[in-house]
C-alpha cells in the first residue's frame, strides 16, 4: 500500500490574511449574468451563419432503410444536409463505450435518436425542412425496462457489452461476508426503486461551429467538458486535435447533462466544414430530454447485518440500472451505485453486485451525485428502519457509527477529514430533533439522513498520467494578472473561486485578474466541470501557479528592498516588508521589478490527485482526494386523507472543509435541496408504451418543461444551511466540494420524515400522494404499511471478484482476477479506463505517459 | 426552439372590421387574444390557420363592470386575467371566480392571457399537447390526423379534458356570453357553449367571437357564495388535474335556495353535479349534506390517464375537493389538505 503523499494545501498561506477567501465576495460574473451581458452559446452570431436542425427517429428501435431529403430541399433557404455515413467513426464519453454515431448509420435505438441533419439560412427554414425529411425504417422489437432487457437477450440493442442486452455486470466482495452476517444480531433486507429523472438545466444545449482557413474549426458550445468534446471531435472529424479549437461558453446550468460529447456538437462542426459557413444549433426542450444522460432508474436490494448497538457487520447491495440506449458514463454509473456505500459508516465487509441494461430510451448518465443518490436513498431509509427495529434514535445510530478520518475502507478508499458528526449535531440542534421527534401531532414528522460525496474523481475518464488540471498565469508591467485555465463555468462559481485564490495569494483585487477559461487553444487542459472536481483540482493548480508567481516577485522585490523574501507581504495591491510597511512597492512596480529581473513573467501550476490504494478491477471508481459529508433533517406535513404532503422546513449541514466563498456554498446547498426535493417528490423521466396490438410506439411520456414536473418557488420550503468548516489538507485553503454532496441526504430524509408523520414506508421515489394513501390503506387492513417494490430482478452478476480488506491484510488486489495479476504494476485497474492493452500495443503516448 | 408556421396576421381596431375579416376568411381564420394557448399550439402544429386575427386592439372588448351589484356584471372578453385578479370589486362579489382566475398558470401568463381565451381554451391531453415530432412517433391520435384514441383505444370519441379554470366557475355562477359574428349578436348560457367531446368541445361557430361575459345579479334576499378548489401538482403554472367550482345561494336564514357545482378537468367539458342542487335545495349546509354531495361528485368524475397524477387517485380527490369547497362556503373548518389553488 502506498503511503499518501504529505501535502497540506491549508498550510500554503494563512487564509485569514486574504481579502476574499472565506468571505462572501461578489462573484466575478455576477453582474454580467443578472444584466444579460453574458454571452451563452445561443447568443453568438457570426456573418453568414446558418442554422442546423437534427431529424430524429420517430421509432424506438429499428433499421434505417432510406432517408429522402427531396421535400426538404424545396423549403426556402435550405442549404444542405448530412447523413450518418458522412461521419462513420463512433464516439462516446468512456473509452469502453464508443457506441454512438453522430447520425444513425444503420440503426436507431430510441425515439429521438438523430438520423439526419439539415441546414438553412434561418431557424424557421431549418425547422420546416427538418419536418419535411422522409425517413423509412424497418422496426425491431423494443426493450422498455430492466426486466425486459434481462428477459430478452435478442434483438441486441448493441453488439457489445456483457451479453444480450446487459451492458455491464459487476460483482465484488470485500471481506468475509458470511461471517459478518453470522455475527449480526439483526439482519435487515429491503427493496427500493429510484425512478430516473433529468437535469432540467434552464439553458438548452447550443453549439456554434465556425470554420476557419483550411481544415481548422472553432466550436463554441454549452458543454461542461470541452476537453472531452475536443477528443470526440478529433476522432469523428478526422482532423488533428491541434486544428480544432473548442470553447466552452458559460453554461446556463449543467448538472451533468452537458458532460458527454453530443451528436449536435459533432454534426454542427461537420456541417460548418461542409458548407463553409458558421453553423448554429440550439436544441429545443424536447431534444434536451432526448440528450438526457440523467439519473438512471435503479432497482435495489440491500441486506445488512447489525449488532445490537447499531454497528454494521456486513452489507450486500445489489443494483440494476436502466441505462437507456447508449453507454454514456454508464459503466462508471454502475460502479458508483456501489462505490461510496463505505465512506460514511464503517462497513467492515461489503459485497456489491451491479448490472446495467440497454433499453430503447434516451441514454442515462451522470446527474448531480452521479450514481450515488439511488443507493444513498436505499441505505439511509434502510438505516431508519434498522434504528426503529433496534430501538435506537436514528441520529444516535449514525453518531455512534461514523467512519474514521484517514481510514482505508473495506473497498480500499482512503478517507480524508470527516465533518459528519458536526453536520448531524448541527441539524438535530437546528430542528430541535431531540425535543420534537416523536412528539409532533399525527401528520407531522421529522426525518434524518446523511450523505457523502467525492471531491473530484481520482482518475480521469481515459487512461493517462497527465495533470487533471492546469493553470497558467501571465503577469506583466500593467500590473494585471491573466489566469488561463481549461475549467468551465457552469454557474457553480468556479471562475470566482479561481480568481479569488490567485487574488489572495498575490494580494491583488478580483478586478485585476483577467480570466481566460475553457478554450482548448489557449488554456491548459482541465478535465471539466464534473465529479465536483474543479475547486479542489483546478484550485490546487491555481494555488501552485500563484505561489510560484509570488515567489518570483518576492525574489526580485526582496533584492530591491534589501530584505528577505519571507518578510514580504502581498496585500492591498502592494508588496512590502512586514517590518517596514510604508517602504514597499505597488504591485505594478513589483511586477516591473520582477519582469526586469527575470524577463517575461509566466508561471504554471498543475494537479494530479494522490494515488489510491485500491488495485482491483473497478478500483478506479470511488477514489477521491477527500470526501465531503452532509446531513439533513426535513420536517414534513402529510394529509392522511389525500396523501398530499408538503415539506415544511429543511435543515442541511455540509462539511465544506473551508468555504472559499460562503455565499456560493449556500447557493449550492439550497440548489441541491431544491433538486433533491424535485427528485423525491415529483420528477420522473417516464415513458409510455402504446397498446402493443395497435402500435410499436415507446415514447418519452411528457418531454416538455410544463409537464415534466419540477418544483416551483412556491413548492420550496425554507432551508436552513450550516457550513461545517474543518479544513482538509488536500483542498486549496482546506476546501472540499459542495456541488453535489448536499443533494444526497434529501430524498431519504423526506421518506423518513413521511414515515415519522403517518407511519408509512414509501420505498421508492418520487413519492406520490397515492402511494401514501395506498400504504395507509394497507396498514389499516393489517398489512405492512408500505409502498414500494416487492422484489429484485433475477440477475446473473457473473463471477464475484474477491478482494481481501485492509483489515484482513489484503494488498488492494483481487485474489481471483487473472487480468489484474498480469497488470499488477499498472496503477489501478478500472472498468472505466480505456483499453490499456490497446493503448500499450499501439504505444499511444497520450494514453500511457507515465 | 420551436418555430411558428407562416400565416397572415391582422390587428383590426374595431369589432366590425374583425368580424368581416373572419366572415371573409371562413374556417381558415382564427382569432387570437393573449396567444398563451394559441401560439404554443401553433408551434406544435396543432392549429395551422392561414390567417390570425388579433382582438387586442379592439377597445370595446376590454373592461370590467362589476362594482354595481344591482346590475348584471360584465367582463369584456379581452380583459387580462391579471386585471381581474387585481379587481377588488370582483373579489368581493365573486370570490370563487377571483380565485379561479388567480389560479390560472403563472403571473407572466396572466399578464398576457385573457378571460375570453380562457373560456375558449383548447381541451388537453398528454397524447396531444406534444410536438409534431412526438405525435408522429405515436401516429397521431383521433383529435388530429390519427384514428385511435390512445387514452381509451376502444372508444370512438376523444376524451381530451377541459382545462380552463374559469369555465367551471362561470358555469356554476350561471354566466352568459355575448357572441358576435357578421350575422349579428346572440346571448348564450355558458353551459351551452361546451360540448362533451374532446375535439368539437365548443358549440359556437369559428366565426363567432366571444365579446362579453355576463354574470347575473341574484335577488336581494339571496346571498351568493362561491368557492373554487383546484388540484394540481405545484403551487403555480400547472393546469388543473381536477377543480371544483361551487356557487351556493342562501336566504337570510342560511337555507339553500340554489346550488350549482361543476367539476373541471375530469371530462371534456365542465361536469355539472346536477343532483347536488336537489340534495341541497331547501336545506342548510350541514356536514352530512356536504358529505353526500361529495359522493355524488365522485361518481360523476371520469378522470382519464391523460394528464398529471394517477387517474384513480384524481377520482378519489373529486370527493375530497368537493367537500372542501362546500365546507369553505359553509364556514366549516377545512382539513389540512394543502390547497393548490392561489391563496386569495
Ligand atoms: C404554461 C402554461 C400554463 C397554463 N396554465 C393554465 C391554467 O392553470 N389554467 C388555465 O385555465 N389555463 C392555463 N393556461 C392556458 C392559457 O394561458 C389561459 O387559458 C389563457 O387564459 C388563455 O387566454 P389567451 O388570451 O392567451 O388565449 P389565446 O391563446 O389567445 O386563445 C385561446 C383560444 O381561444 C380562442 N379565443 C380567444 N379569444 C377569443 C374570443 N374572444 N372569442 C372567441 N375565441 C377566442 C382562440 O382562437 C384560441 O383558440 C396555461 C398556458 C400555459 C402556456
Ligand atoms: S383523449 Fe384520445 S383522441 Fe383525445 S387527444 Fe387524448 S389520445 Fe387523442
Amino acid at each position: 500500500m502506498d503511503e499518501p503523499k504529505i501535502r497540506d494545501q491549508t498550510a500554503a498561506l494563512d487564509p485569514t490574511s486574504g481579502r476574499y477567501v472565506g468571505r462572501p465576495f461578489r462573484r466575478v460574473d455576477g453582474r454580467d449574468k443578472v444584466s444579460g451581458v453574458t454571452r451563452f452559446a445561443d447568443d453568438l452570431e457570426f456573418p453568414r451563419m446558418c442554422y442546423l436542425r437534427l431529424v430524429r427517429s420517430k421509432i424506438p428501435h429499428g433499421r434505417i432503410s432510406s432517408v429522402d431529403f427531396a421535400p426538404a430541399q424545396k423549403v426556402d433557404g435550405f442549404l444542405g444536409s448530412l447523413v450518418g455515413t458522412e461521419m462513420p467513426e463512433t464516439f462516446g464519453i468512456l473509452p469502453v463505450s464508443q457506441d454512438e454515431h453522430a447520425l444513425g448509420i444503420d440503426r436507431v435505438r430510441f425515439v429521438g435518436d438523430p438520423v439526419a441533419a439539415v441546414a438553412a439560412t434561418s431557424e424557421d427554414s431549418a425547422y420546416e425542412a427538418a419536418l419535411q425529411v422522409r425517413v423509412e425504417y424497418e422496426p425491431l422489437p423494443t426493450i422498455a425496462s430492466i426486466e425486459e432487457a434481462l428477459a430478452n437477450p435478442e434483438p441486441r440493442i448493441h453488439d457489445y457489452g456483457s451479453e444480450g442486452n446487459i451492458h455491464k455486470r459487476v460483482s465484488m466482495r470485500f471481506g468475509d461476508l458470511q461471517s459478518g452476517f453470522e455475527e449480526a444480531d439483526l439482519i435487515l433486507e429491503d427493496h427500493f426503486f429510484y425512478e430516473g429523472n433529468t437535469h432540467m438545466a434552464l439553458e438548452q444545449h447550443a453549439t456554434v461551429a465556425v470554420p476557419e482557413d483550411v481544415d481548422r474549426i472553432t466550436v463554441y458550445s454549452s458543454t461542461q467538458t470541452p476537453h472531452y468534446l475536443h477528443r470526440a471531435l478529433t476522432r469523428v472529424l478526422g482532423i488533428p486535435a491541434a486544428r480544432i479549437r473548442v470553447i466552452a461558453c458559460p453554461n446556463g446550468g449543467g448538472f451533468g447533462g452537458k458532460s458527454d460529447p453530443f451528436n449536435h456538437e459533432i454534426v454542427a462542426a461537420r456541417m460548418a466544414l461542409k458548407l463553409g459557413r458558421p453553423t448554429k444549433i440550439t436544441l429545443d426542450r424536447e431534444e434536451v430530454f432526448y440528450c438526457h444522460r440523467g439519473r438512471h432508474p435503479v432497482s435495489m436490494k440491500i441486506r445488512t447485518g447489525f449488532s445490537k448497538d447499531g454497528a454494521m457487520t456486513a452489507q450486500h447491495l445489489q443494483t440494476a440500472l436502466d441505462g437507456g440506449a447508449y453507454g454514456s458514463y454508464g459503466v462508471a454509473s454502475t460502479y458508483y451505485t456501489g462505490a461510496l456505500q463505505t465512506v460514511t459508516y464503517p462497513l467492515p465487509r461489503y459485497q456489491f453486485d451491479g448490472v446495467r441494461c440497454f433499453t430503447n430510451k434516451p441514454p442515462c448518465g451522470p446527474k448531480r451525485g452521479h450514481g450515488t443518490p439511488q443507493p444513498r436513498f436505499a441505505f439511509e431509509v434502510h438505516l431508519d428502519k434498522a434504528a426503529e427495529k433496534l430501538g435506537i434514535d436514528p441520529a444516535d445510530l449514525r453518531l455512534a457509527n461514523l467512519a474514521t478520518p484517514g481510514q482505508v475502507t473495506a473497498n480500499w478508499l482512503r478517507l480524508g477529514t470527516i465533518g459528519l458528526r458536526r453536520c448531524i449535531e448541527a441539524v438535530i440542534e437546528g430542528s430541535e430533533w431531540r425535543q420534537r421527534r416523536g412528539n409532533l401531532p399525527y401528520g407531522r414528522g421529522l426525518g434524518l439522513a446523511c450523505g457523502a460525496y467525492m471531491c473530484g474523481a481520482g482518475l480521469p475518464i481515459y487512461w493517462n498520467h497527465l495533470p487533471q488540471s492546469g493553470v497558467q498565469l501571465k503577469l506583466d508591467r500593467s500590473g494585471g494578472v491573466a489566469l488561463f485555465c481549461g475549467e468551465t463555468e457552469i454557474g457553480q462559481g468556479s471562475d470566482s473561486v479561481l480568481a479569488a485564490l490567485v487574488a489572495d495569494v498575490l494580494g491583488v483585487d478580483l478586478q485585476d485578474i483577467r480570466l481566460c477559461v475553457a478554450d482548448t487553444d489557449l488554456t491548459p487542459v482541465d478535465l471539466g466541470s464534473y465529479s465536483s472536481r474543479v475547486t479542489l483540482m483546478a484550485g490546487n493548480a491555481a494555488l501552485q501557479a500563484a505561489t510560484r508567481a509570488r515567489n518570483l516577485i518576492a525574489g526580485a522585490v526582496a533584492e530591491r528592498l534589501e530584505t528577505a523574501p519571507e518578510n514580504l507581504v502581498f496585500a492591498e495591491r502592494r508588496v512590502f516588508d512586514s517590518a517596514a510597511p510604508e517602504a514597499g512597492l505597488s504591485f505594478e512596480d513589483a511586477v516591473i521589478t520582477a519582469e526586469a529581473r527575470f524577463g517575461t513573467l509566466s508561471t504554471v501550476g498543475s494537479y494530479i490527485p494522490p494515488r489510491s490504494p485500491g488495485k482491483y478491477r473497478g478500483a478506479g471508481v470511488g477514489p477521491s482526494p477527500t470526501y465531503s459529508y452532509s446531513a439533513a433533517v426535513i420536517e414534513v406535513e402529510v394529509d392522511p386523507s389525500s396523501g398530499i404532503y408538503r415539506p415544511v422546513h429543511v435543515w442541511l449541514a455540509h462539511d465544506i472543509g473551508r468555504a472559499i466563498n460562503p455565499t456560493l456554498v449556500l447557493g449550492q446547498i439550497e440548489g441541491s435541496v431544491y433538486m433533491g426535493l424535485g427528485e423525491a417528490m415529483m420528477e420522473e423521466q417516464a415513458f409510455r408504451r402504446l397498446p402493443r396490438h395497435l402500435s410499436d410506439a415507446l415514447v418519452h411520456k411528457v418531454p416538455s418543461v410544463l409537464e415534466y414536473k419540477t418544483p416551483t418557488f412556491l413548492d420550496m420550503p425554507e432551508v436552513t444551511s450550516y457550513l461545517i468548516e474543518d479544513p482538509d489538507p488536500e483542498g486549496p485553503f482546506g476546501a472540499k466540494e459542495v456541488g453535489q454532496g448536499p443533494l444526497l441526504p434529501v430524498p431519504p430524509a423526506l421518506a423518513n420524515a413521511i414515515h415519522d408523520a403517518v407511519g408509512v414506508r414509501i420505498d421508492q421515489v418520487p413519492i406520490q400522494p397515492y402511494m401514501i394513501l395506498q400504504a395507509l390503506a394497507a396498514g389499516d387492513k393489517g398489512e405492512e404499511a408500505r409502498f414500494g417494490p416487492i422484489g429484485f430482478p433475477e440477475v446473473d452478476f457473473g463471477e464475484t471478484l474477491i478482494v481481501p480488506t485492509p483489515e484482513e491484510g489484503g494488498d488492494g488486489r483481487a485474489i481471483n482476477d487473472p487480468k489484474s495479476q498480469r497488470h499488477s504494476k499498472m496503477r489501478g485497474d478500472t472498468g472505466t479506463m480505456s483499453d490499456r492493452d490497446k493503448a500499450l500495443k499501439t504505444k499511444d503516448r497520450a494514453l500511457t505517459t507515465k | 426552439m420551436l418555430r411558428l408556421p407562416q400565416f397572415r396576421f391582422h390587428l383590426p381596431g374595431s369589432i366590425r372590421e374583425a368580424l368581416s375579416i373572419l366572415a371573409a376568411e371562413g374556417p381558415e381564420a382564427r382569432v387570437v387574444a393573449g396567444g398563451t394557448d394559441l401560439w404554443p399550439n401553433m408551434k406544435r402544429r396543432h392549429q395551422k390557420p392561414a390567417t390570425v386575427v388579433s382582438l387586442m386592439s379592439i377597445e370595446e372588448l376590454n373592461g370590467v363592470d362589476v362594482a354595481d351589484t344591482s346590475r348584471e356584471a360584465r367582463i369584456g372578453a379581452t380583459t387580462l386575467l391579471e386585471d381581474l385578479v387585481r379587481n377588488p370589486a370582483l373579489r368581493a362579489r365573486f370570490p370563487g371566480l377571483a380565485r379561479a382566475v388567480a389560479s390560472i398558470s403563472s403571473p407572466p401568463l396572466r399578464h398576457m392571457g385573457t378571460l375570453g381565451g380562457n373560456i375558449c381554451l383548447d381541451t388537453r391531453c398528454t397524447y396531444y399537447n406534444q410536438t409534431e415530432d412526438w405525435r408522429r412517433a405515436i401516429d397521431y391520435c383521433m383529435k388530429e390526423a390519427g384514428t385511435v384514441c390512445w387514452v381509451a383505444p376502444s372508444s370512438s370519441r376523444c376524451w381530451a379534458h377541459t382545462a380552463s379554470d374559469s369555465a367551471p366557475m362561470l358555469c356554476a355562477l350561471g354566466a352568459r356570453l355575448r357572441l358576435l359574428s357578421a350575422d349579428g349578436e346572440r346571448i348564450l348560457p355558458i353551459t351551452e357553449l361546451y360540448r362533451d367531446d374532446g375535439i368539437q368541445y365548443l358549440t359556437k361557430r369559428p366565426d363567432e367571437v366571444v365579446a362579453d361575459v355576463l354574470l347575473p345579479t341574484a335577488s336581494d334576499s339571496d346571498h351568493c357564495r362561491s368557492s373554487f378548489w383546484k388540484l394540481r401538482r405545484r403551487g403555480s403554472i400547472d393546469f388543473a388535474v381536477l377543480s371544483v367550482a361551487a356557487a351556493v345561494w342562501t336566504d337570510a336564514r342560511g337555507v339553500v335556495s340554489d346550488a350549482r357545482i361543476f367539476l373541471g378537468a375530469v371530462g371534456s367539458q365542465p361536469v355539472a353535479v346536477e343532483a347536488a342542487t336537489e340534495t341541497l335545495r331547501g336545506q342548510s349546509l350541514t356536514e352530512e349534506r356536504i358529505a353526500e354531495v361529495a359522493q355524488l361528485a365522485r361518481k360523476l368524475a371520469t378522470p382519464m390517464d391523460n394528464t398529471d397524477f394517477k387517474a384513480q387517485w384524481r377520482g378519489l380527490m373529486a370527493a375530497r375537493y368537493t367537500e372542501a369547497a362546500l365546507r369553505e362556503i359553509a364556514g366549516l373548518e377545512t382539513e389540512v389538505l394543502p390547497p393548490r389553488h392561489a391563496t386569495l
